[in-house]
């Protein structure tokens, strides 16, 4: 067909529909682009910046730039990787990461970046915040340490679960989750495990009680295969 | 605005039904609430969340994004310092000290009798008569250490502010030079019945041919922004004024708020007239809610001389109203998207562009988002003609610009000039001498050094949103810059990872720097970050924060090698200051007690 609409991804074509923006677009064409806030069931939200890509030698976030016929698109060159790889050593030193101690270690969308991006150190000097844990729910433990801000959690309880129990508060580098709650406390909310929000966070902030470390080493999500892969394989299924 | 011992209960019944229960009005609501209990308690926020069927979080989010909401109990007196560069070179800090000693308080925390607290804030706005601070929300300009000493006996005393000096209180507009617009006496409704008699269409060809650009610093064509508005699909269209003068040393807007309110409201209705917008907002920062009053009373008299409301001047479906949004202390709110958003009642977080917000801005509608100064220009066009205005200034960029001038110089204040003049020719005429470097367009701006004083101020050379401060040889620009990467890593709204975390890594490295434990190593990185900041933050903010550093870095840097403790590599974490501990608690400080000692026995 020759009206079918391409742009150039590292220099091979993908295409697309209008409105589809560069991401989804080669995501669905098999084209793995990095990203931690952008989930396919929701629409872009912008924050992680994970997924900037150069277009025209201008830097712009994939997940948001709707694609244009004849875009040329770097995305997996040693430039934007590098700039990928400090953005994860940003979010790692906010926060608090004990990867090996972490009940996500191995499902970890962030971890497995980071391995993905060759991440070999933080760099950066560690901020280490103070951010208590939630563990008032019955079901459901919050970790705030390892919170990202990519506030899919927020979404999905606003937008699927009706429930609104989660908002960010505060700003800059202080800014953090709270819940829907007088007390602060989880337990005082109407959250339960089922909830859609209960299960997408892509880092180890909402963890199911007495569930932890079930799968083990060998058999987690990013062991075999990295987080490229998985991704995609996801997109076939 | 002296807390009042009301109930909590029917303050929030007073507070919410003034505002309709009306869930675009939470900043407001907020900030009414706290002007009246001194602080917002939990339990407000639950009430407000439920009137306004909001879930509780999320009013708890919007409360915690703005500086000057409080939820945990705050002094009866709260006294922010103005902490811009050049409240820095009037000696601000050193008064602020003075301050705390005097009243027995640890700077950021509320005295123990809950009477005081002391800290500072970003720029207020007050930079020509600086040094300046806020108590309870008003600002008392002028300070020296006999008038903080003063303060120091009133607050002691617990006299209510509206017993101070009104001496205490004035702020002046400081004119120093005037040209088309600061000369312009406008009748009010004059400029109004100029353009209805062209008719909106040739009115908006007019504002075209006239090439007025914003004066806000992005300088886009006011014309074309007017006109894709008008053009954008939708019933109802919306003009907001951005008054939310936050650039640090930028001032031109509030001396256009308080002594030219009629050229602003007219320049607002104009631009309703052009693009057929009933419903218009001035979002005003919260430094300046002492203009709230008298600018409630300048729109009152435009109602009542049949200038706002329903046909306006008589035409009948020419429909346009003003509301006066306050802001609470949100820098990044000075960006047009998050200016929407906080103006909905959110927290000021930018949105993704496009959509722009002449096609999406206000509850989904079309919006003209326009600088105080654009708008007051928009009457000038009106009144003596597109060719008239475009005969001024440069060909790219037409008219004259206001400046807000302070630092180094024996008169500062406001200064407006044709564009295209120079840099040396303002420095002579605010009686500037032994120049080393100009900050303009605030923090987010250019630094230029002697070298390039030769060049003008206009769009296509040094462009600037107003803000033009002067520093002099005896100044460490270091010490400039480090003050407004400081400002950036404090009112970055978190958004976006590199700005959010961006932004706090250059504060720790600058601090570094400061103590003399950086080494060159540092300077990599930040230049690293600088890059990381241009490359992938999500609005302008993040974009510019490392400006100041990179800029100095460039053009000063033997300000930042004297601070170097070697040229290669220094920890952050110093060994030897961490043992300082043991060495207090075993009563050593010889030189054994030292690790340098250590090393050099090896």
């Amino acid at each position: 067909m020759s009206d079918t609409k391409k742009f150039l991804l590292d220099g091979k074509p993908v295409v697309f529909q209008d409105g589809q923006t560069i991401l989804e677009a080669a995501r669905q064409a098999g084209h793995y682009i990095p990203h931690l806030c952008w989930h396919p069931d929701f629409p872009a939200h912008g924050s992680c910046k994970l997924c900037i890509v150069k277009v025209g030698g201008r830097h712009v976030s994939s997940c948001a730039m709707p694609a244009k016929e004849g875009m040329e698109v770097e995305s997996n060159t040693p430039e934007m990787n590098g700039e990928r790889r400090a953005l994860l050593q940003m979010l790692f030193v906010e926060g608090n990461h004990f990867c090996p101690s972490c009940e996500k270690s191995g499902n970890c969308q962030l971890q497995a970046l980071a391995y993905d991006l060759e991440m070999l150190s933080a760099h950066f000097n560690h901020f280490y915040p103070n951010r208590p844990v939630d563990a008032s729910h019955p079901d459901v433990l919050l970790d705030f340490n390892r919170c990202i801000f990519c506030e899919l959690c927020v979404r999905a309880s606003r937008d699927i679960d009706g429930k609104n129990i989660f908002a960010l508060t505060d700003r800059g580098i202080h800014k953090h989750l709270v819940v829907n709650a007088e007390s602060g406390r989880l337990a005082d909310t109407d959250f339960a495990a089922s909830d859609r929000a209960a299960n997408i966070c892509p880092v180890g902030v909402i963890l199911h009680k007495r569930q932890g470390f079930a799968r083990p080493i060998g058999e987690r999500d990013y062991d075999a295969k990295p987080i490229s892969v998985v991704a995609m394989e996801e997109v076939e299924k | 605005m002296e807390p009042i011992a009301n109930s909590l209960d029917a303050v929030l019944e007073a507070v919410l039904s003034k505002r309709r229960r009306d869930p675009t009005q939470l900043l407001q609501i907020l900030r009414e609430v706290q002007e009246q209990v001194g602080y917002i308690p939990p339990p407000a926020l639950t009430a407000i969340a439920a009137a306004l069927k909001l879930p509780r979080a999320r009013v708890e989010g919007v409360a915690g994004f703005y500086s000057f909401l409080h939820l945990q109990p705050v002094g009866k007196y709260r006294v922010l310092f103005s902490d811009n560069a050049t409240d820095r070179l009037l000696g601000n800090l050193d008064l602020l000290g003075t301050m705390c000693q005097k009243l027995w308080v640890e700077q950021g925390k509320v005295s123990e009798d809950g009477l005081v607290s002391v800290d500072v804030t970003s720029c207020t706005g007050m930079c020509d008569q600086g040094p300046a601070l806020l108590v309870n929300g008003r600002p008392i300009t002028r300070l020296t250490h006999q008038r903080v000493n003063e303060i120091c006996e009133l607050i002691r005393s617990r006299r209510p502010l509206s017993l101070w000096p009104q001496e205490y209180f004035r702020v002046e507009d400081n004119i120093r030079r005037k040209d088309d617009l600061l000369n312009t006496v406008l009748e009010p409704g004059a400029a109004l019945a100029a353009a209805m008699a062209l008719g909106p269409e040739a009115w908006l060809g007019e504002v075209q041919k006239s090439s007025l650009r914003g004066r806000g610093g992005a300088g886009f064509t006011t014309g074309v922004k007017w006109e894709a508005c008008r053009n954008a699909p939708g019933e109802e269209r919306v003009i907001v004024c951005n008054a939310d003068e936050g650039e640090p040393g930028t001032f031109k807007d509030r001396v256009l708020l308080t002594s030219y309110p009629d050229h602003v409201f007219e320049g607002m209705t104009l631009a309703a007239y052009a693009t057929g917008a009933r419903q218009g907002f001035l979002y005003l920062r919260g430094e300046y809610r002492y203009l709230l009053e008298p600018l409630e009373a300048a729109l009152q008299r435009r109602r009542e001389a049949g200038l706002l409301g329903q046909g306006i001047r008589g035409q009948a479906g020419f429909d346009f109203d003003i509301e006066i949004h306050l802001g609470a202390g949100a820098y990044v709110c000075g960006e047009e998207t998050a200016l929407i958003e906080s103006l909905e009642g959110k927290r000021g977080t930018p949105r993704i562009r496009p959509p722009f917000p002449v096609i999406k801005g206000y509850l989904g509608r079309p919006t003209v988002v326009n600088n105080v100064e654009t708008l007051a220009k928009t009457v000038l066009i009106a009144l003596e003609g597109a060719e008239r205005f475009a005969a001024v200034g440069t060909a790219q960029s037409t008219g004259t610009k206001l400046l807000s001038i302070s630092g180094d110089c024996a008169f500062p204040g406001i200064y407006e000039y044709p564009f295209g003049v120079s840099i040396e020719q303002i420095l002579e005429d605010c009686g500037a001498t032994d120049v080393q470097a100009v900050q303009v367009g605030g923090a987010s701006g250019t630094c230029l050094a002697s070298y390039e004083f030769h060049r003008g101020i206009a769009y296509e050379d040094v462009p600037t949103a107003g803000s033009f401060m002067i520093f002099d040889t005896s100044r460490d620009l270091f010490e400039v810059a480090r003050n407004f990467v400081h400002f950036f890593a404090h009112e970055s709204c978190g958004f976006c990872t590199p700005c959010r975390v961006g932004t706090s890594l250059l504060q720790n490295f600058m601090d570094k720097l400061a103590t003399g434990h950086g080494a060159k190593y540092d300077l990599a990185d930040i230049e690293w970050i600088n890059r990381l900041l241009k490359a992938a933050s999500h609005c302008g903010l993040g974009l510019a924060a490392a400006n100041p550093v990179v800029e100095t870095l460039i053009k000063f840097r033997p300000a930042y090698e004297r601070r170097l403790q070697s040229l290669d590599f220094a920890p952050a974490f110093d060994l030897d200051q961490s043992l300082a501990e043991a060495r207090r608690m075993t009563g050593r400080d010889d030189a054994d007690a030292h690790l340098s000692s250590v090393e050099a026995h090896r």
